[in-house]
């Protein structure tokens, strides 16, 4: 509440800075009566300047509060305990931290911790005293930030030229976004994988065969120790992503492509390009849902129907096949790219030749457009092997070795959401397994991204 | 010289084909007919892709429509004081309201339900919202007898929708000869009626799928997709204007297009991840809440943006800046009154598409928790929230069989604003798009 009304009081002396600056500069330009270029810049960018300096320190103080003030907090009221009280585990002391907050909300009528209670008006006082603290330091830097501002206006200073190098400051701010993101991806996915590492050897974990990554909670139960052999994860990753989805997506998406480029009229092609979008636009969750509740039964029933009494209600089968559905639109739109990329005249020279448009298109344009069809099934296959819901939700969790369709297996992508959704204590090796498996694909896909994007930028060169 | 006209002048070895000949005749058929089955074979291919498309659209409606409709059963109920545990004295006090709001409903519930005689169980476990709602808003009813209709249970519901194979042997089929028993006995006594299911679009989620709606995860949602526009949208634009128009050719531009292009391809699921990790873990943002997931997402969606806005920053022609720069605007004055107004249309067309993304995805808010069971409506940014795609998500993991339509009605919700904002998209790109 406090932080809230900082923020408010905040916006509203940078909005008063903005004023006070203004009105200086503009009486500035009354002094020198209106003489063109007396005053260099127009009083809002006076205005601006002053407001800026004033307003960007101390949302960044509020900002950083925000962050990291809660886990300060949560220092302050465990400190307050006697040592022998304090929850060792980490969980045990969120518990109690969220009893504690329940308290001071008022959500909680009664606390099951019987320290709870005794810490609610420490943690109250501990957000009220670090709230206040807080917002008197953003105070007080918008102040002297917008005094020196304030100072500084004078007709011969340059504040458009100043206001324009923060706007640009900012905008390369905006873009530096996007390099954080990518290092936070890599360091986190790295940061926790090693963790992993020191508990399972990179070795066992890239070659060892079993998965069953159940720890037990006792430390005598049978296979306590779990085992974390990921090769049977890359193997239905492969099999579901890039065989089974492939074997439906590429004819499919490629002879889709070049009914659509070589021989639909104009009106249909307008037509029949939305539908195709459409089959891309569609929630995964949906096709997962479909996969599960009405292709797997179907294809349970036709492995039934050829004499396969144990078939899986789960099978890779299913799930592959809806997913080439959905990566239809992917390899038919880079197939449809490519093939109107190849020079008109070889099209035409061939044709003139007396050839068919089929002997054309398979004997001129195919060859020469594959390096773009290539780069978009393999850009089509990264995006198979990371998708999540269809296989989440119609392939099984049994980690099998099998190449038959009709059996369950599980991929990386299911692993990861079984193992991070759910009851989970971060440190075990169970959870931290899931980021070593995000850091293997996010390996893999990026590797076939950038040799994919690699393929089809030569390829274009090729032609320009 | 001499070579070629020796061999121009060299008799022809070879006969001029003959096409008339019947061998002839068959290798041009067998290449047409070739030429034509490939043809099929493409058209063959689209066929099954729009046939794929209309296939899953025609079960989630044939599943789903019937989500949109409730049964009710009629009960007349006498608003007993006794029954209901209040004192008719307390009602004309200050405190009426609190009075009304603590009176034992399910008593009063389970007394008028037994006029249903033998179905009497076949109400819904929470019909005596109902009751609770009618006296509310009329506290004069006390002592009077009036008519309602009050929710049924599930398998009455999906009975009276028709659900069930009623010729299946009873222990396939999935509802008991009792349930349907007392259907056939409610309906014959003219006591069910089907209504439009006003709780599917307001209520949150439940453990009752006849009180089970969507409307707390579409309002999650919003707040989720509020969060990812507020970051996404200007980040997206300013990364697009610095990297067109002011980053200076090098290592670092180099640097933030690499990330960009690969941020684009990386899987949503990674996304969850660093979400997990960072916001979670290390930041310590609120588990399940909107604000996490709005983050999360924005991170996501922001490259589409970026890479969308800076192809329409493309597309202005330079004229317009020279113009501008001309008449003595200043290069941020030149962006941002002419540039990025003129090139608007294409940024909120890949804006909206960003969003639409955003609004389908489930998987990374799965890693950050928006799976949690949320039986109320979210109270802000920084409560526990669910999403509409994850509630599908939840509801097709449920066993009891009610939750299949509404998972399939709840399909047809998302894809009904999917297909609207994407039509927005295309409406906003061919009305304002300009070909300078």
């Amino acid at each position: 509440m406090t932080l809230l009304i900082a923020l408010l009081l905040v916006i509203g002396l940078a909005g008063f800075a903005y004023l006070a600056a203004r009105a200086r500069a503009g009486k500035m330009i009354v002094a020198a009566a209106g003489r063109f270029g007396a005053v260099h810049s127009r009083p809002v960018y006076h205005g601006a300047y002053v407001a800026v300096l004033a307003l960007a320190p101390a949302l960044i103080v509020l900002a950083g509060w925000s962050l990291v003030g809660e886990r300060w907090i949560e220092q302050q009221v465990v400190g307050a305990l006697p040592a022998a009280d304090q929850p060792v585990d980490k969980l045990d002391r969120a518990a109690l931290m969220n009893e504690v907050r329940g308290l001071v909300a008022g959500d909680l009528p009664q606390a099951f911790n019987p320290v709870a209670p005794k810490l609610a008006p420490v943690y109250a006082a501990a957000v009220a005293n670090g709230d206040l603290l807080a917002g008197a330091l953003a105070v007080a830097l918008l102040c002297g930030g917008g005094l020196w501002g304030y100072g500084r206006i004078r007709p011969d200073f340059r504040a458009r030229t100043a206001v324009e190098s923060q706007v640009q400051a900012v905008l390369l701010l905006a873009s530096v976004v996007a390099i954080l993101t990518t290092f936070g991806i890599v360091l986190s996915l790295i940061f926790e994988s090693i963790r992993f590492f020191g508990m399972v050897s990179p070795v066992e974990f890239l070659t060892g065969l079993q998965w069953s990554p159940q720890t037990a909670l006792r430390a005598d139960q049978v296979g306590s120790t779990g085992s974390f052999g990921a090769v049977p994860l890359f193997w239905g990753t492969i099999f579901i992503g890039a065989i089974i989805a492939m074997l439906v997506a590429i004819p499919l998406g490629l002879l889709s492509a070049i009914y659509l480029t070589q021989y639909a009229a104009p009106s249909l092609r307008r037509w029949l390009k939305p539908v195709l979008e459409l089959l891309a636009g569609v929630p995964t969750v949906v096709y997962g849902f479909f996969a599960a509740l009405t292709v797997a039964p179907l294809v349970r029933q036709l492995a039934v129907a050829i004499g396969m009494s144990d078939a899986s209600s789960d099978s890779a089968l299913a799930a592959g096949l809806v997913m080439g559905i959905m990566i239809i639109p992917f390899v038919s739109s880079m197939a449809d790219d490519s093939l109107t990329a190849v020079p008109r005249a070889m099209r035409d020279g061939s044709l003139a030749m007396g050839a068919t448009m089929s002997e054309t298109v398979k004997k001129v344009m195919v060859p020469a457009a594959l390096p773009g069809i290539v780069g978009g099934v393999l850009l089509a296959v990264s995006r198979a092997i990371g998708e999540t819901m269809i296989v989440v939700m119609a392939a099984g969790l049994a980690a099998n070795l099998t190449a038959n369709p009709f059996s369950s297996v599980t991929t990386v992508t299911t692993q990861i959401v079984a193992l991070l959704t759910g009851d989970q204590e971060f440190d075990s090796a169970k959870t931290l397994s899931a980021f070593a498996l995000g850091l293997v694909l996010f390996c893999m896909t990026l590797v076939l991204n950038i040799y994919a994007l690699a393929v089809v930028k030569r390829y274009r060169e090729a032609y320009e | 010289m001499a070579t070629i006209a020796a061999s121009a002048a060299a008799p022809l070895e070879r006969q001029p084909t003959d096409w008339a000949s019947p061998e002839m005749q068959g290798r041009i058929a067998a290449r047409y007919r070739a030429e034509r089955n490939f043809r099929r074979l493409g058209a063959g291919a689209l066929m099954v892709a729009a046939g794929f498309l209309a296939f899953l659209l025609f079960t989630i409606v044939r599943d789903g429509w019937t989500g949109f409709l409730r049964t009710e059963a009629r009960v007349e109920v006498m608003f007993d004081a006794a029954t209901l545990g209040v004192d008719s004295a307390a009602l004309r006090g200050p405190g009426a309201q609190a009075v009304l709001a603590r009176a034992d409903y399910v008593a009063l519930m389970d007394k008028a339900a037994l006029q249903l005689g033998p179905a009497s169980d076949m109400l819904s476990d929470a019909a005596w919202l109902a009751l609770r709602d009618r006296l509310v808003a009329d506290p004069t009813l006390i002592g009077r007898t009036e008519t309602l209709w009050v929710p049924v249970r599930s398998s009455i519901d999906l009975l009276a929708k028709g659900k069930y194979d009623l010729d299946a042997p009873a222990d396939s089929r999935g509802v008991t000869d009792r349930e349907v028993s007392d259907w056939r006995w409610l309906d014959s006594q003219g006591r069910l009626r089907t209504v439009f299911n006003q709780a599917f679009i307001g209520n949150a989620d439940s453990t009752e799928p006849e009180l089970a709606g969507i409307g707390g995860a579409a309002l999650g949602s919003l707040f989720t997709l509020f969060v990812t526009i507020a970051i996404a949208f200007p980040l997206g634009v300013f990364s697009a204007a610095w990297l067109e128009e002011f980053a200076p050719r090098g290592r670092l531009a180099d640097i933030i297009e690499l990330s960009i292009n690969n941020l684009a391809a990386v899987p949503s699921i990674i996304f969850g991840l660093l979400g997990l990790a960072f916001f979670l873990n290390y930041a310590g943002l609120p588990r399940s809440s909107p604000l996490v997931g709005g983050i999360t997402l924005a991170l996501m969606i922001m490259p589409v943006i970026v890479i969308a806005a800076r192809v329409a920053i493309q597309a202005v022609p330079p004229s317009i800046r020279d113009a501008a720069l001309g008449i003595g605007a200043s290069p941020i004055q030149v962006v941002f009154q002419h540039v990025v107004p003129l090139a608007l249309p294409g940024i909120m067309t890949g804006t909206i598409i960003g969003i639409s993304r955003a609004l389908g995805e489930t998987a990374p808010l799965l890693l950050i928790g928006m799976r949690a069971f949320v039986t109320d409506t979210p109270q802000g940014l920084t409560a526990p929230a669910t999403v509409l795609p994850m509630q599908v998500f939840l509801w097709s993991d449920d066993v009891q069989r009610g939750f299949v339509e509404k998972t399939s009605a709840a399909i047809m919700v998302l894809l009904f604003i999917l297909i609207l904002m994407n039509s927005v998209a295309i409406y906003l790109r061919n009305r304002f798009e300009r070909r300078w």
